[in-house]
């Protein structure tokens, strides 16, 4: 799915992320850990081709970044669902329009009239608030509604960068469980977050590697959490 | 590219009230520009030829003689132009013709013969036309009392003040144009300016530079495309009633307007103008897209 083979980036300074060689094979769950300001956001942003490697070679569906042009990377963000650390939407239209919006972007806005969609507003619990603005919500809502928006798409990949930042704890623990779901669903799964106790607390659903990023490389953390 | 099917891409950029009205505004006044501009350079394009055709293939011979000499003298002179290279017809005035071009001066019931009037002979030109000095020579040595009146000493320079009137008219319709496209890529920066957090929630769900820049081109597009047809209709209008006379006697002021098939063209204003919008917003759009992840 996503493959690094010594990937550095570097945002002009120093190098932040280097030499890192990872592979997030399909139907895998990853957690990405590391003190704030450690990379985990960089690194995400690499497994979306929102950044290119500095050196290094990274493909996304066996095809290397480099050679991507820009339609191609809109191609990829379809297969790659997506929930930003500090979720945007579009203001102006309803959560569910927001949550549809993947499907007309991508010529499918047939299927924002069936029922899928309400299934999966269902499943984030997010029905009773199809109808309110984006602004309107809150912090746990903000997440659900860009998980489902996520998702919609079916995609092969789900990335989550601090889903769980601004959320209470049995919030953070919900949005879990909607991740390991998806995982249970065949999605490959890939969370950052510097919470090691919310780590902790889903070691025993899911079958979950730890990647820690510590002095600008990647290590594969054990089970002593 | 501008299908209905895309009514939703229309919809992911939010409303915006001012800058709406600002590029309606501007583009109905660069189009009611736009149609003064075609006018002028219509009207001016129409009076460069009409006084270089016609003015050019005319001239006039003047003889001023004893009564006694004035008909052998405009036989001469006759004779004279029939050899002469250049000269189609030239055929001298009948008393009734010059009786009804000094009436505006003496009256209609004046009696040539009782004063003394020069004689009148209209030269038409062939398509080469002739040599005024050559003649000029030849009637001299003949013909004493005549005066060859070319009509080129005031004539060229109207021709060419017609002419040149003519290109500043087209300039300005191109500078009217050139103006609608900065302005309306101005417009378009602001729009995606402003809407940068819209475009990077588009990004990040998959939607192409095209999609994106769809919903900017289509806006500002449409905008222009009204702005300008309420200026145009507005000119157009304007120019209708400006007082007139299409007949001899129009001046330049008085024939500044739209002649025949030339009504037509202030009717490509809109279409031109929403052209120009498309492509600036689209410029603009791709510009601003490359620059982002
Ligand atoms: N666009 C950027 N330009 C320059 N530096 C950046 C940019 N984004 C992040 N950084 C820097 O890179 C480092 C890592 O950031 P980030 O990947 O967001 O870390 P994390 O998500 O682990 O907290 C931080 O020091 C941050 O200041
Ligand atoms: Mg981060």
């Amino acid at each position: 799915m996503i493959e690094l083979e010594n990937v550095a980036y570097s945002y002009g300074g120093g190098e932040l992320l280097s030499d890192i060689s990872l592979k997030l094979a399909a139907g895998s769950f990853h957690f990405l850990t590391g003190p704030s300001g450690a990379g985990k956001t960089t690194l995400m942003k690499l497994c979306y081709g929102a950044l290119s490697p500095t050196s290094g070679t990274l493909r996304l569906f066996d095809k290397d970044v480099h050679t991507l042009d820009r339609d191609e990377i809109a191609q990829i963000r379809r297969r790659v669902g997506v929930v930003h650390q500090d979720c945007q939407f579009l203001d102006h239209l309803p959560v569910k329009e927001n949550i549809a919006l993947p499907l007309h972007v991508s010529d499918r806005s047939n299927e924002a009239e069936t029922g899928d969609i309400d299934d999966l507003m269902h499943w984030v619990g997010l029905t009773d608030r199809a109808a309110a603005l984006p602004p309107e919500l809150s912090g746990g809502e903000r997440q659900r509604a860009a998980l489902a928006r996520a998702v919609i798409m079916s995609p092969d990949v789900v990335l989550a960068d601090e889903p769980t930042g601004n959320v209470d704890w049995d919030m953070s623990q919900r949005l879990l469980r909607l991740l390991i779901e998806l995982n249970r669903m065949g999605k490959t799964v890939l969370v950052a977050t510097h919470d090691l106790s919310l780590i902790r607390a889903t070691k025993s659903q899911v079958q979950a590697r730890v990647l820690r990023i510590a002095n600008r490389r990647i290590q594969l953390a054990g089970a002593d959490l | 590219m501008l299908a209905s099917r895309d009514r939703h891409a229309d919809r992911v950029v939010p409303p915006s009230g001012f800058t709406a009205q600002l590029t309606l505004f501007a583009a109905a006044a660069m189009a009611f520009l736009a149609v003064f501009a075609l006018a002028l350079s219509l009207a001016s394009g129409r009076l460069a030829a009409r006084w270089g055709d016609e003015l050019a293939r005319s001239a006039t011979i003047r003889i001023t003689a004893p009564q006694d000499q004035q008909s052998a003298q405009v036989e001469a002179a006759l004779r004279i132009l029939e050899t002469t290279k250049g000269v189609r017809t030239a055929r001298a005035l009948t008393d009734a013709e010059q009786q009804a071009l000094l009436a505006p001066w003496f009256g209609a019931d004046l009696a040539l013969d009782t004063l003394p009037v020069p004689r009148l002979i209209e030269v038409i030109e062939d398509a080469d036309g002739m040599d005024p000095a050559g003649l000029r020579l030849r009637l001299a040595a003949e013909v004493p009392g005549a005066v060859l009146d070319d009509h080129s000493r005031w004539r060229a320079p109207l021709v060419s003040a017609a002419s040149r009137l003519r290109t500043l008219g087209w300039t300005s319709t191109l500078l009217i144009a050139a103006v609608m496209a900065a302005m309306v890529t101005l417009a378009a920066n602001a729009a995606l300016a402003a809407n940068a957090q819209v475009i990077s929630v588009l990004r990040l769900v998959g939607a192409t530079d095209a999609y994106i820049a769809q919903a900017f081109i289509r806006r500002f597009t449409i905008r222009t495309l009204i702005g300008a047809s309420a200026g145009m209709a507005l000119g157009m209008v304007a120019v209708l009633f400006m007082p007139g006379g299409n007949d001899e006697t129009a001046t330049f002021l008085t024939g500044l307007g739209f002649q025949g098939w030339h009504w037509i063209t202030p009717l490509l204003v809109p279409p031109l103008a929403a052209l120009v919008a498309f492509l600036a917003t689209r410029m603009a759009a791709r510009r601003t897209l490359e620059t982002l992840t």
